[in-house]
């Protein structure tokens, strides 16, 4: 059956973050004067086909350990659905 | 060339988005003479090189992280089944990047702290060249090097344990300095820690750096500095046993 993993990419604590200082001083720019910090990362959105969700999750696993996150400087978290009614593209929005 | 068996082979791995491997492959060619090979990053051979070069450039246009798809590639079993055996490899910037996520050099490069891309004159202090003879060997421990930097992804990354077994085991061999040799924050051109440029693996085989040797090569365009890594090869290679000479030793 088709799953939907929302992977999330993200740096870990420690590692400083310019893009996402740079987006925190935007926003304190803009007015929002209580932004404290802004932490940037990414989205990735995988579909694909295993026979159970163990498998699935198994399956996303190995993905991030073996390319989507590079454990030096990343961490990575998903969530994982089963794709009931995929759209035209084949991914849901 | 003085050389007695032949000139030197070397292998220039070149990946979609690969941009400075013309830039190799004339200094090989027209400054030294020696005979190059762009390796498309589908071959699974290298053709038996002296050295191996991983060029500048944005492999898989740096898709994911910078390198993270190139060292996927095909071409990259035999690039690291060539660094096992001994083999001198150089990855310079993107090359540099696709090393460490090879995993034949430890931490990773991240984007600059500034943000913006550099290109310019960066000046280097060269530490524990004997850790990298193969590409160093012809530097001096302290010496101050000039070599062209372009990147907007070079802030050296590792964890405190890793940074502090590069530093105990001399395998840190360039950082960002001014003109005098000092490493400090100014002279830091993306937020490396420590300043760090260019860093070797343990065996001393494997050396990567973010500046551009191949873009130092010819007083035409501003310096020769880059050139002294090659001459520090050549030397390097008229100095190992040939295959020959090893059988006789071992037998």
């Amino acid at each position: 059956m088709r799953w939907l993993a929302e992977v999330h990419v993200s740096l870990r604590s420690g590692i400083a973050d310019p893009e996402g200082q740079t987006i925190g001083s935007a926003l304190r720019a803009l007015g929002h004067a209580t932004v404290s910090d802004v932490r940037s990362g990414k989205l990735m959105r995988v579909a694909f086909e295993a026979d159970d969700h163990d498998d699935a999750e198994a399956a996303v696993d190995q993905m991030c350990r073996r390319l989507l996150a590079n454990p030096v400087m990343e961490v990575a978290s998903w969530d994982l659905r089963a794709d009931e009614q995929p759209d035209a593209e084949g991914v849901n929005p | 060339m003085t050389l007695t068996a032949h000139s030197p082979r070397v292998a220039v791995i070149v990946f979609p988005g690969t941009w400075s491997e013309r830039d190799f492959a004339h200094v090989v060619e027209s400054v030294l003479g020696w005979q190059v090979r762009l390796v498309w990053h589908t071959d699974r051979e290298l053709d038996s090189p002296d050295a191996v070069v991983l060029p500048g450039g944005f492999a898989h246009g740096d898709h994911l992280r910078t390198g993270a798809i190139a060292r996927f590639s095909p071409v990259m079993a035999a690039v690291e089944s060539f660094a096992a055996g001994g083999g001198p490899v150089i990855g310079s910037c993107n090359g540099f990047q696709v090393l460490t996520e090879a995993g034949l050099l430890p931490g990773v490069l991240l984007r600059n702290d500034h943000l913006e891309f550099r290109c310019d004159w960066q000046s280097l202090r060269v530490e524990n060249p004997s850790a990298a003879s193969a590409w160093l060997g012809d530097l001096a421990d302290g010496e101050v090097i000039s070599l062209p930097i372009s990147h907007g992804e070079g802030r050296y990354v590792a964890d405190a344990a890793t940074l502090d077994a590069l530093d105990r085991d001399g395998r840190i061999v360039l950082r960002y300095a001014d003109a005098g040799g000092r490493v400090s924050a100014a002279a830091n051109p993306n937020g490396s820690e420590g300043g760090i440029a260019g860093i070797v693996n343990e065996r001393g085989n494997v050396l990567g750096l973010m500046p551009h040797p191949e873009r130092a090569m010819e007083a035409e365009v501003g310096g020769t500095d880059g050139l002294r890594l090659f001459r520090s090869l050549q030397r390097w290679l008229q100095e190992q046993p040939t295959a020959a000479e090893r059988r006789l030793s071992s037998g």
